[in-house]
């Protein structure tokens, strides 16, 4: 956040450039709810007119949307121009994210299987009850624990690599692009290249090479532990990169002079490391760990492409768990149902973890 | 206080003792070591990817047995790209297995670019305003509009795809590519407004009051001024969100039939089915990660900036 703002010289405001400005927002505003309304009627059948769609509607949300942005600036003058710069983000992500949210509550009370004719109808907390009773739903929320718990594992692996990259090292660029690629990969790509292909258990290599270390029958997806391990190690191969980003552009702005005055007090690089460079990337390496949290959280693409939940479940997330009900049984009521609960469960655990990352770091620092 | 100097003592003498081993690490093996890790990383990194570009200039029996370098222990075929019609001797006749590769190739392009750049536009702008102005919407004011803004980020996919399954089914815009555009940059917006904060933040406003005292307009201060100075930002943003955008599969999946299907659709379909052959999966793995490898090799410095200049404080 800058200190100082910019302070733009006033404009005056004529009276009757602001009596347009409202006038102008409340045209597009009736505009918009006449269509929307037109279009509710004949969508509930009741007058037979109709546009066949609601696409209308959107067109009479983005007017309305020119509306308010032009009556802020005639209203307000400079004040408007520069609410005019927030102004399309907002409403692109208010109409993307808060509307579809809503919606998606109201889906999540009824029975609506998409693929009948009868279409969709209130049930109560019915969706609610099957979740409570539901083991899938239980069992992949057990996974997504452990999916989670392992970015400690993944945040200490790249810590390493970050400390081998910031070393005094030839060819440091050629090292970073190469670590860098396999976040480049789309998950899908990878699910084939590594999940399909080098674990095939036939000829696999990665098969080969389990093996040779005198694994008999290598399987990485028949035991429930190992598949889970492996869908983990895969979705890693990924994110790492990402994490060591963040952590070698932590290191690299670490003050020089701090670890020059601990090498004079002759202090091993294992003490340096726990005693000023940890402490020193506290802030970095959390701000690494929730992003990665983040993420992780929305794990899908591997594990639908890979083992889609299986075996039996095993590496089911809630988001793969999701996809399946949906592509399955065409259950979007059903479906909706978990992922809210989820969206839920995500922002509560998301607000603790910050609050707990926030007073650690200020009891370390 | 003797118990706390007995394990002071005792933490000095594991001190000593670690210290004593990192130093004989960093004397006799560090550099080595070093070096052994580092390598042994760029081997897991690259393997995957050396092993699908070689599988795609594979025959059955190469993959069968197990052969991994060219030349050596397998004869290199271009069979896998035939089947793609976009091996050298197919690439001029007319192929329909081509034909739809490359129209889903367009939809990614159309798809990743038009998100990244319409994300970049609004996005820009917001982070502009929020840098530069004060805003008070109700109770609302700067800090709380970048909260609301940034915490997009920790919405899970699945919580908006199956609302915008039927929202779009009603706006008849399933299966079409501005469709898609839309939920990515919902998707990518988030982060452009992270990086693109940070970035204004760090150019000194001192021009941009000059260019207003002179007479320039907000706007005009904005395009002329500010936006060539924060050209690397922009560039860094846009390729962040390009590969994040080509890469999406959860999305894409739902929401698009055959019109606007994009190459990891496609892709996801042909490993899932059976009896398809590996080298042209392969040659099809290869055709969609090239791209981004090519990103990755030539434009690391801007995805690198990209990531650290908003998380980077």
């Amino acid at each position: 956040m800058s200190s100082g703002r910019i302070e733009a010289a006033h404009e005056e405001v004529v009276p009757g450039q602001a009596s347009a400005g409202n006038w102008i927002f409340r045209l597009g505003s009736a505009f918009f709810v006449v269509v929307a309304a037109l279009q509710l009627c004949g969508a509930l059948g009741l007058i037979s007119i109709s546009f066949g769609n609601w696409r209308p509607t959107l067109f009479a949300f983005l007017l309305w949307g020119v509306a308010l942005g032009v009556s802020q600036v005639l209203k307000y003058g400079d004040f408007g121009k520069q609410t005019l710069f927030v102004l399309p983000a907002l409403l692109f992500t208010g109409a993307m994210v808060i509307f579809p949210t809503i919606f998606g509550f109201y889906i999540a009370f009824t029975d609506w299987n998409l693929n009948a004719q009868s279409g969709h109808h209130f049930n109560g907390l019915d969706n609610l009850r099957t979740l409570w009773a539901d083991s899938y739903f239980w069992n992949a929320l057990r996974n997504m624990v452990f999916y989670v718990a392992t970015v400690l594992v993944q945040y200490a692996i790249a810590f390493g690599l970050a400390l081998l990259l910031n070393t005094d090292i030839r060819a440091r660029k050629f090292f970073r692009v190469a670590f860098l690629l396999p976040f480049m990969l789309s998950p899908v790509a990878v699910s084939w290249m590594i999940g399909k292909s080098l674990m095939e258990n036939r000829f696999g290599p990665l098969a080969n090479f389990a093996r040779w270390l005198g694994w008999e029958n290598p399987a990485f997806f028949t035991d429930p532990w190992i598949a889970r391990t492996t869908i983990i190690a895969m979705d890693a191969w990924v994110w790492i990169p990402f994490m060591v980003i963040l952590l070698l552009a932590g290191l690299q702005a670490l003050p020089l002079d701090v670890k020059e005055a601990a090498k004079v007090d002759g202090a091993s690089q294992w003490q340096t490391f726990w005693e000023i460079t940890f402490p020193l990337m506290l802030p970095v390496s959390v701000t690494a760990i929730i992003l990665r949290t983040i993420f992780e959280l929305k794990l899908a693409d591997i594990v639908i492409n890979v083992t889609a939940g299986g075996p039996g479940g095993a590496t089911d997330t809630i988001s793969s768990f999701v996809y399946r009900e949906y592509r399955d049984r065409s259950n979007v009521g059903y479906a909706t149902m978990i992922a809210e609960v989820y969206l839920v469960l995500i922002i509560i655990f998301i607000t603790l973890l910050l609050k707990v990352a926030t007073r650690y770091v200020q009891k370390m620092t | 206080m003797v118990t706390s100097a007995v394990s002071d003592q005792a933490a000095d003498a594991r001190d000593v003792e670690a210290g004593s081993l990192a130093s004989w690490v960093a004397r006799f093996g560090g550099k080595t070591l070093v070096y052994a890790l580092l390598i042994l990383w760029t081997f897991i990194a690259l393997f995957p990817i050396y092993w699908t570009l070689s599988t795609s200039l594979k025959l059955g029996r190469d993959v069968t047995q197990g052969h991994l370098i060219p030349w050596v222990d397998f004869a290199p075929a271009w069979k896998g790209w035939q089947s793609l019609g976009l091996s050298p001797d197919t690439v001029f006749a007319t192929s329909n297995v081509r034909e739809e590769f490359l129209k889903k190739f367009v939809n990614s392009v159309i798809c990743s670019v038009g998100a990244s750049a319409f994300a970049i536009v609004i996005g820009s702008l917001a982070a502009y305003g929020l840098s530069r102005f004060d805003y008070k919407f109700g109770p609302w004011r700067n800090k709380d509009i970048s909260f609301f803004f940034i915490s997009q980020l920790i919405l899970p996919p699945v919580v908006l795809a199956l609302p915008f399954l039927v929202l779009y089914r009603e706006l008849a815009l399933l299966d079409t590519r501005i469709g898609l555009i839309l939920v990515y940059t919902l998707m990518v917006l988030p982060i452009v407004i992270w990086v693109m904060r940070d970035q204004f933040d760090t150019i000194p406003q001192e021009m941009e009051q000059a260019a207003l005292v002179d007479g320039c307009s907000i706007w005009g201060a904005f395009v002329r001024i500010v936006l060539p100075m924060a050209l690397p930002g922009i560039v860094a943003a846009f390729i962040l969100s390009l590969v994040l955008c080509w890469n999406e599969y959860f999305f894409a999946s739902l929401l698009t039939g055959s019109d606007a299907q994009t190459i990891p659709v496609m892709v996801a379909s042909q490993t899932g089915s059976q009896g398809i052959n590996w080298w042209t999966i392969a040659a099809l793995a290869t055709a969609a990660i090239t791209p981004l490898l090519l990103i990755g090799i030539f434009l690391e410095r801007y995805i690198v900036m990209g990531l650290t200049v908003g998380a980077g404080k």
